[in-house]
């Protein structure tokens, strides 16, 4: 039986002000504030609200409607701030049961061909928002743009996840389908859904130009080869409303979707339900990152140039990340996360198809890096002032750990002063007793007189360490 | 082809620019150029005929061939017979004539402007009726009046090609005058060639132009000879220089340089400016450096010719073009070949045809001083910009804007498409 596998991306990029390089040292706030505000106003009115308006009626009416979701932790820190409804409206969805949450990098950047450590510690603290706000734990990921590879695979693997999303580029299949479950080559344990841009761009790039019916798209998926049962159609949220506005009628052909599928036997299934259902046809061998931006499907939109290399090596250099990591201070943690975003590095791409791209607020490649390269001087300096410059990050850990442990010393010393106070008391006690048994006073006053004279030793003990210096 | 600069003797982008489009055209192998110099040097390139306007006769003297044949720079004695069987009218009221019956020009810009340009008009009278040719182009508003005269006198079509208006050097306070020979030599004209579509919409708005008539021609340039290739620079690793090259004068902005090189100065210690060039505004450039304090930082190394400007290019980390109206600017192009980034105003005419450069407005100083800054501590971005602006400018040449100039002439003289289809093809793949 077909299933579709239903999933929306939701991300803004948080647009960094105008910053010249006179403020490095001086301005530590990065964001323009308007053009955010305005942005995700927009963004909600025209896309998010109504789609996820409809996906809700859609949920409610028991039509086996499923879909699944992702949200990165910057713009759900936007939506908090600005568009809370739009939270109300996946809260009412993740309600509803048919709804699926993924994990992903916090800060929607690519630390996961950056760092390591900071991917992971970025995935985790996305689930966790996903459990406080959805009541979900995700066990499936995705990662910024899909992109994927097999080292990435294999740590999303180890942290425990069942699956992971990811585009089914041409170059990466080849021969083989998309329609299938594949597995992680360096870990078989994770199962991977890849992405059908066919239908999928049907959908987000050429519904308004070559408008379809839900009728025809079903047809199309039902008439697909015996056997290819996995059809996963990923896109943008905002596709909805934004890249194809609400008069194109798209959202009139979301509410179809189910009833035709229903007719030709087709079910929609969240990713979990398709890795629990089916099993993995053969693992994917995928050496070098994939992504679905772009004709090329590769990270080259995001690391194409000098610049944007440059920018990149600086931003995940790894004393950088360790400090950042290391730090307590949150306001460091935030703006880390907004520089991260794999927007920032888009607006400096120089190559030829960006030609119609949106660049924020920026005119061209230079400016954008001109802009990020000043917000990033100033913002590694504070990074660098945390710490001194001679100690290395293995130290630095070593001296938290070593805080750490002092703290457990500590709270293991108490225990033992506590449990020897005890016993002392219990001793002196016990003398007391005898003492009174031998000058044969009531035995029912003594308790009441014991703990004050158990107390006034230690007091004596304390005041005379400090006694002692001033003597000398 | 009238023009009033050609190399080897340059004053500014005029002779340049003219030179690269009769080189243009003269590969194509079916046009031939006469080109008309008030006064030439004699050590012109051989690839077009060059006329020496100050010894074409306006009034008849009885000479001997013998005694007058070794007199002659640009063309030849037989020549000059030639013109003097085309005289029109009497010129003997004319002043500064000499034995030959030819007026003298002072060459480059003198006092009397105005007079050389009326005298070069008259003697374009006598080419008109004297030589057989399709076409005139007029270059610059000096040659206009000569131009219209020509057409007048032959009914051939006339094409001025606009290097400047008189709105970019003055910041739209024209001179009426300037502006009255401008306006003639555009209304008579068949086609305005411009060398933006900057100066196209100035020709279009403020002299009121048919922009059907209208064509943005924008200039190239000749890859380096390889002596200036051969150029080693001698850059100071841990120090960085930005360069202003050109007259300092109101239309270059040179006053938003020094403000900006003020702002990046307060930040940084490792950039030494440069403002090379001369003009009317040095004293006042000088006088500004100083009162900002950056004087220690800030050279003045004055006019720079010929090879020098290579040098300076070469030895540049950033090269800075402020104009306040550049009708193209050509020198950003050179420096770019030289592998040196370029922040260019966006009021200037190359920039529409540039890509890898950073443009500014030029009153932005933050903008300009941001820009600066950032190639100077961004590695990858003087990388980048030096290294895809060497590629990009190689692919801008002057054989590609020949075969465009000579689209235009074929509609103007009623000839078919252009079709040398092996040097098309060579064109194409340069």
């Amino acid at each position: 039986m077909k299933q579709i596998c239903l999933y929306f991306e939701i991300h803004q990029p948080i647009h960094l002000k105008r910053y010249r390089f006179f403020d490095i040292g001086k301005d530590h706030y990065y964001y323009d504030d308007y053009e955010n505000e305005r942005a995700i106003q927009e963004t909600a009115r025209n896309s998010y609200i109504p789609a996820l308006s409809t996906m809700l009626d859609m949920a409610k009416s028991g039509e086996g409607f499923k879909v699944a979701f992702s949200l990165s932790g910057t713009a759900i820190e936007m939506l908090e701030q600005y568009a809370p409804e739009v939270i109300d409206l996946l809260q009412q969805l993740a309600e509803t049961k048919c709804v699926e949450f993924l994990a992903e990098p916090y800060s929607h950047g690519l630390a996961s061909i950056g760092n390591e450590e900071s991917f992971r510690e970025e995935v985790k603290r996305q689930a966790k928002k996903m459990k406080e706000l959805f009541g979900q734990t995700p066990k499936v990921v995705r990662n910024s743009s899909l992109i994927y590879s097999d080292e990435i695979g294999a740590i999303c693997a180890d942290m425990g996840f069942k699956g992971m999303i990811a585009e089914g580029a041409k170059h990466i299949l080849g021969w083989k389908s998309s329609h299938f479950v594949y597995s992680c080559a360096q870990d078989n344990r994770l199962g991977l859904l890849l992405r059908d841009y066919n239908l999928s761009d049907d959908i987000s790039l050429r519904f308004g130009s070559q408008p379809i019916t839900a009728d025809t798209y079903c047809d199309w998926i039902n008439g697909l080869p015996e056997g290819e049962d996995v059809i996963n159609i990923f896109m943008e949220l905002v596709a909805l409303g934004v890249f194809q506005p609400l008069s194109t009628g798209i959202l009139e052909f979301f509410k179809a979707l189910p009833a035709c599928a229903r007719a030709r036997g087709i079910q929609f299934a969240t990713p979990s339900e398709i890795l629990a259902k089916n099993k993995p046809v053969a693992p994917m061998e995928i050496v070098y990152p994939v992504s679905w931006n772009d004709e090329e499907r590769d990270t080259s939109c995001w690391l194409g140039n000098t610049m944007q290399r440059e920018a990149f090596a600086k931003l995940y250099d790894e004393k950088i990340v360790g400090r950042i990591l290391a730090c307590k201070d949150r306001r460091i943690k935030a703006d880390w996360d907004r520089l991260q975003a794999s927007n920032n590095f888009r607006f400096m791409t120089t190559k030829p198809a960006s030609a119609g791209l949106y660049r924020g607020i920026y005119e061209n490649a230079f400016d954008a890096f001109t802009n990020y390269m000043n917000i990033l001087g100033d913002f590694l300096k504070r990074v660098r002032d945390l710490f001194s410059d001679q100690v290395e990050n293995d130290e630095l850990n070593a001296l938290y750990t070593q805080i750490a442990n002092l703290g457990e010393e500590l709270s293991v010393k108490e225990n033992e002063i506590s449990r020897l106070r005890a016993r002392l008391d219990k001793y002196e006690a016990k003398e007391k007793k005898a003492e009174a048994d031998a000058e044969e006073k009531p035995a029912e006053k003594k308790p009441a007189e014991k703990k004050p004279a158990a107390k006034k030793p230690a007091a004596k003990k304390e005041a005379a360490p400090k006694a002692s210096p001033k003597k000398k | 082809m009238f023009g009033w600069e050609f190399p080897p003797k340059i004053y500014g982008g005029l002779a340049v620019a003219s030179y690269g489009i009769t080189k243009g055209l003269s590969l194509q192998g079916d046009v031939q150029t006469t080109f008309c110099l008030p006064k030439p040097t004699g050590e012109e390139e051989k690839f077009l005929n060059i006329i020496n306007m100050s010894q074409v006769p306006v009034v008849w003297r009885d000479k001997n061939y013998d005694d007058i044949k070794d007199r002659f720079v640009g063309h030849t004695a037989v020549d000059y017979y030639r013109f003097r069987d085309h005289l029109y009218a009497d010129f003997n009221y004319l002043q500064g004539l000499d034995d030959m019956g030819c007026i003298q020009f002072a060459g480059g810009y003198p006092g009397n402007l105005h007079e050389e340009i009326n005298n070069f008009s008259i003697i374009a009278g006598v080419l008109a009726r004297s030589e057989d040719f399709d076409l005139i182009h007029a270059h610059d508003w000096l040659t206009y009046p000569a131009g219209v005269h020509a057409k007048m006198v032959s009914g051939k079509p006339l094409c001025i090609h606009v290097h400047a208006t008189d709105f970019d050097r003055s910041r739209g306070k024209v001179n009426p005058t300037v502006y009255g020979i401008e306006k003639n030599g555009m209304d008579h004209a068949d086609c305005i060639m411009c060398v933006s579509e900057l100066t196209r919409q100035t020709v279009i708005n403020q002299y009121h132009q048919d922009p059907k008539k209208c064509v943005a021609m924008h200039n190239a340039v000749y890859p380096l000879s390889e002596e200036y290739q051969a150029i080693v620079p001698n850059k100071t690793p841990d120090e960085k220089v930005v360069t202003f090259l050109g007259r300092i004068t109101m239309q270059k902005g040179p006053e938003y340089f020094v403000e900006a090189a003020a702002k990046v100065l307060q930040r940084t210690h490792n950039i030494r400016f440069c403002m090379a060039g001369s003009g009317d505004m040095m004293n006042a450039m000088i006088r500004l450096a100083a009162e900002r304090g950056i004087a220690d930082r800030f050279h003045f190394p004055g006019f720079q010719r010929g090879k020098q400007v290579y040098e300076a290019y070469k030895n540049s980390d950033v090269f800075v073009m402020p104009s306040v109206s550049e009708p193209f600017g050509i020198a950003p192009l050179e420096a770019m070949q030289c592998g040196c980034p370029c922040i260019i105003s966006k009021q200037s005419g190359c920039g529409e045809i540039l890509k890898n450069v950073i443009k500014v407005d030029y009153w932005d100083i933050d903008a300009m001083a941001d820009a600066i800054y950032s190639i100077c501590t961004n590695e990858s971005l003087y990388q980048y910009l030096a290294e895809e602006g060497l590629k990009e400018v190689d692919q801008i040449t002057w054989q590609k804007v020949g075969l465009r100039i000579r689209e235009c002439y074929n509609q103007l003289i009623g000839r078919g498409w252009f079709d040398n289809w092996e040097y098309l093809e060579a064109v194409k793949n340069i």
